[in-house]
């Protein structure tokens, strides 16, 4: 059901609805925030890493001797000295183990193999050209196909019973009843594609300031971490340091987009140093460093076959996967997913039967498989489907609009259990592609197309409607690292009617201590200008497993609202008292109770906090506070179209877009102007993907894609321009309705620009380009010649 | 070596190395922390001030080139206790999300209005082109920057 969304505070309070100025823009915009490398202890030291420089070699010998020579340095930290402590190795996300430190190979270009701690960041780094390391190379592998050829080089020898590169196999979905949808087909159209190795790259590199108090043995950790908690608990299992004298904090964090979510063998081995030499020590990356051995994303080959009817009904789906892991299998995933949740690929369509394998390859890269602004490989699985379906709507000789139409799931069909076992639990994509044609003026596109262009320019029209699952868990299906996926919302009411909001997820440029408070102010009445919203600290916040996924509004922000109205519950007792009525006779209206038919005879919020703590009545407890921890009934299925309109000069293959409409529909929005400014994010780190953006490998294993010169980003020159339209359909099962919007647009739009290329193509007989669709890649599609990758 | 420098209108005089980065230089040694490190590459413009009131990235610079030379960053927007128009412009046209380049952001646009005070779309998106925001897109910087030109002009006809 699409419904608008009407604010029922006024603006000044700035409940739900309100495009209210963000609280946190005044440090920003002043330089006063406080981000990791601006932290300073007295005492500090500092660490860098060396990193191997080559793919894949046995470790001979090190010599440490000259750096520890330097004038400056304080130690010097090599594999062997951590596994003296047991901390040669630490587990990842995935129950795969990782080095800490190399100390029998090194398996990709970049990995750390030792670390120098020294007065000044400057001697640190200089130091690292005195420690002396013999490698015997071996084969660098560089492709999963590679790693799983017959006879292929074993990347992890240490690996107990690992006797092959295969770092997992998967399925989901009916084989059977998927074979059986096929042999019904009229028509299969298959698809080859690989979605190509890329990296978050936040403009904030990773970091940690690790202060162990030598007297007390009480370690607190300053991290860039999206996952605070999470991280305590892992740091407390990793080090086996007491969780109650680990503190994680985690500042302003200068973006993350998953790449924040693992813990990272710099951070290990600063805590270790901090914690036998009795100093702080930060270790900041390089970006360098960032973009060769942090959380990769992607990398998936990926070849997909849809079963149709002839007249333009899907019946099934059969899609199989090989992964590109690197040299450790560190998804940042829920346990029960291997390939995360990929199998949601069956995308915004009704049909009977899908079948998914997903098989996982060791290869001489940087590990990681974290989710980059997505919710567990929903990306893949999104730009899966949405190319297919338009392929198939092409070999069907149909529009690929009106193929979408025909076969998207109907409003009245949800909640919808999709083949491969997700339950979505609201949509109405027919209206939501109906608006973004209408807004484009897709019609008008399509005749333009026909026409001929006076410079020889191709046009292109792309669609994607994606729909994507976020907001995990339920703690029933999801875990990670056996830690269920809740969280929680910790409220406290102030005499003075102020309020601090204590939350266990934690922003890196969401907004959340503008949105959050917003959500208090709409169940409380207590101006969002009047609660502080508090996360990152784990002594000061309670537990949750943190922002990534989509999951801050749907799990934490769903925690908000009921704490809020556990604490109206109380704060409705206390009117009563205060207003000597039965509190079943009091009305609420943002802000205060009254007596019902008695308006003007009513106290306000603030009022009853003050009574709370001056005036509470006898056998009440005191206070007006509350600790929430929500576990969700259900993920939520954010969901779009976009429609993008391409230029393409078949001289040199470059493509600009010339329109772009996005129609998103996150259920209710609680800021719109935040909400957008995601969706316009998103939308260009789609772009990147599709146009420029990814990080590759030579023959040797050296990374390509190191730095920003290799790495393309665009800066607001090369950026589209977006036009935004929205659609609600709240969640049913959300307390507020909302389902979640940090992802949609990078997880929607890629498809979308591919799409408008390969229409502008399609008659040229070219059915798919690999991303990034860079010029030559076109020019060599269009001309029929092969390009070099 | 000794570096004389004059930042946001203060004096400062330091004994410093030579290869001491004025990004590092600006951070550590005048404890002003408004100036970020994004790359090592001078690609991301996060380490942006204003050298003499050019915007240029610090991190491709060493203190000492600062030397008998006007520095301004992020810290020194704000004059006589109220937000420049462009720190209010980025506040209200949410052109900032993370924060991280914003204090570059600024001082380019900062830089452009001064020498150009009614940009086209084109000529903001051109000035920007040497800062990386992983955040925005861009369309609110590109707003916000718009938008301080307008109230710059509307401000100078009052004053005028």
């Amino acid at each position: 059901m699409t419904t608008t969304h009407q604010p029922a505070t006024p603006f000044e309070m700035g409940g739900i609805g309100h495009s209210v100025r963000r609280k946190e823009d005044d440090r920003f915009i002043q330089g006063a925030g406080r981000y990791l490398d601006d932290i300073q202890l007295p005492g500090m030291l500092h660490m860098a890493i060396l990193r191997s420089p080559i793919a894949h070699g046995r470790i001979l010998s090190i010599d440490t001797s000259e750096a520890e020579a330097t004038d400056g340095v304080v130690a010097v930290v090599t594999g062997e000295m951590l596994a003296a402590h047991g901390l040669a190795w630490m587990p990842t996300l995935s129950g795969d183990t990782q080095a800490v430190l190399a100390t029998d190979k090194v398996r990709y270009q970049g990995q750390e193999v030792a670390a120098v701690i020294a007065t000044d960041p400057y001697v640190a780094r200089d130091a690292l050209s005195g420690i002396f390391v013999d490698y015997e190379e071996l084969p660098a592998i560089t492709s999963p196909q590679q790693a799983l050829e017959p006879g292929a080089v074993l990347i992890r020898d240490e690996k107990e019973g690992q006797t092959d590169n295969v770092a997992y196999t998967w399925e989901a979905g009916d084989k059977a009843a998927t074979d059986e949808a096929f042999a019904k087909a009229d028509l299969v159209v298959t698809l080859d594609t690989h979605y190509p190795r890329s990296h978050p790259a936040p403009l904030e590199t990773c970091g940690v300031v690790a202060d162990v108090n030598p007297a007390t043995g009480e370690a607190t950790i300053y991290l860039t971490s999206q996952a605070p908690h999470a991280h305590r608990t892992l740091f407390a299992i990793v080090a086996g340091l007491p969780e109650e004298k680990i503190r994680v904090v985690s500042p302003d964090i200068g973006g993350g987009f998953g790449n924040k979510v693992p813990i990272y063998p710099g951070y290990v081995v600063a805590t270790a140093a901090s914690l036998l030499i009795g100093k702080p020590v930060k270790w900041v990356e390089s970006r360098s460093e960032n973009l060769i051995s942090t959380g990769f994303a992607r990398d998936f080959h990926m070849h997909g076959e849809l079963a149709l009817t002839a007249d333009g009904r899907i019946l099934g789906l059969r899609a199989s996967i090989l992964s590109d892991q690197g040299a450790f299998y560190a998804d940042a995933q829920p346990t029960r997913f291997r390939a995360g949740l990929f199998h949601i690929c069956t995308g915004s369509y009704d049909f009977g039967a899908a079948h998914v394998t997903a098989k996982g390859a060791f290869t001489n890269k940087a590990p990681g498989g974290v989710a980059y602004r997505c919710s567990f490989r929903v990306t893949e699985a999104s730009y899966l489907i949405e190319r297919l379906v338009q392929n198939a709507a092409y070999e069907l000789g149909m529009d690929p609009a009106e193929f979408r139409l025909k076969n998207f799931i109907r409003p009245e069909q949800f909640p919808y259990l999709s083949p491969t076992g997700f339950v979505y639990d609201s949509g109405d994509y027919h209206t939501a592609l109906r608006k973004a044609m209408e807004m484009i003026d897709y019609e008008g596109w399509r005749r333009r197309q026909q026409e001929p262009h006076p410079e020889g320019k191709l046009i292109g029209i792309g669609i994607a409607s994606f729909t994507e699952v976020v907001g995990a868990g339920n703690s029933r299906t999801y875990d990670i690292a056996g830690l269920k996926m809740i969280d929680s919302a910790e409220l406290r009411i102030h005499p003075t009617g102020k309020a601090i909001l204590k939350l266990g997820v934690k922003s890196q440029g969401q907004g959340h201590e503008t949105t959050f408070a917003q959500i208090v102010a709409e169940e409380l009445g207590i101006p969002f200008e009047d609660v502080k919203v508090q996360e990152g600290d784990t002594d000061n916040t309670p537990y949750g497993l943190g922002t990534y996924a989509s999951r801050s509004t749907p799990v934490a922000g769903a925690a908000t609202a009921v704490v809020a109205r556990q604490i109206r519950e109380k704060a409705r007792k206390l009117a009563a008292h205060l207003l000597e009525a039965s509190p079943d006779d009091l009305e609420w209206e943002p802000g205060r109770f009254f007596v019902r038919g008695v308006p003007d005879k009513g106290v306000t919020i603030q009022e009853v906090a003050f009574a709370a703590y001056t005036n509470f009545p006898e056998g009440m407890e005191a206070g007006l506070e509350g600790v929430h921890y929500y576990d969700p009934p259900n993920m939520t299925y954010p969901f779009g179209s976009y429609i993008v309109v391409v230029e393409i000069d078949p001289e040199d293959g470059t493509w600009k877009v010339l329109d772009m409409v996005a129609v998103d529909d996150c259920g209710v929005r609680i800021n719109p102007m935040i909400v957008e400014g995601q969706i316009t994010g998103g939308l260009t780190e789609g772009f990147a993907k599709a146009n420029m953006q990814w990080i590759t490998f030579d023959e040797n294993g050296n990374c390509i894609g190191s730095n920003f010169l290799d790495y393309l980003v665009p800066t607001a020159w090369e950026a589209p321009r977006f036009r935004l339209g929205e659609t609600v359909t709240p969640s049913p099962h959300h307390p507020i309705g909302a389902k979640g919007v940090g992802e949609s647009a990078t997880v929607g739009s890629p498809a979308a620009y591919v799409n408008a290329v390969i229409d502008a193509l399609w008659s040229k007989g070219v059915r798919n380009i690999d991303m990034p669709v860079l010029p030559h890649r076109v020019w060599g599609a269009l001309n029929g010649v092969e390009v070099a990758p | 070596m000794e570096v004389e420098v004059t930042v946001n209108g203060v004096a400062y005089r330091r004994d410093t190395e030579p290869r001491r980065l004025l990004v590092d230089f600006i951070r550590t040694e005048l404890g002003l922390t408004g100036t970020h490190i994004g790359c090592d590459t001078t690609s991301c413009g996060a380490c942006t001030v204003l050298f003499d009131g050019v915007p240029v990235k610090s991190c491709t610079m060493f203190a000492v080139q600062a030397d008998g030379h006007e520095l301004t960053t992020v810290e020194g927007l704000r004059r006589n206790g109220e937000l420049s128009p462009v720190q209010a412009a980025f506040k209200e046209h949410h052109g900032l999300q993370c924060g991280f380049c914003t204090p570059g952001m600024m001082l380019v646009a900062t830089a452009l209005l001064s020498s150009n005070p009614d940009p086209t779309e084109e000529d903001v998106r051109w000035a920007l082109s040497g800062n990386i925001c992983r955040c925005t897109g861009y369309t609110n910087i590109v707003e916000a920057i718009r938008s301080a030109a307008a109230t710059m002009h509307e401000t100078a006809g009052v004053e005028s």
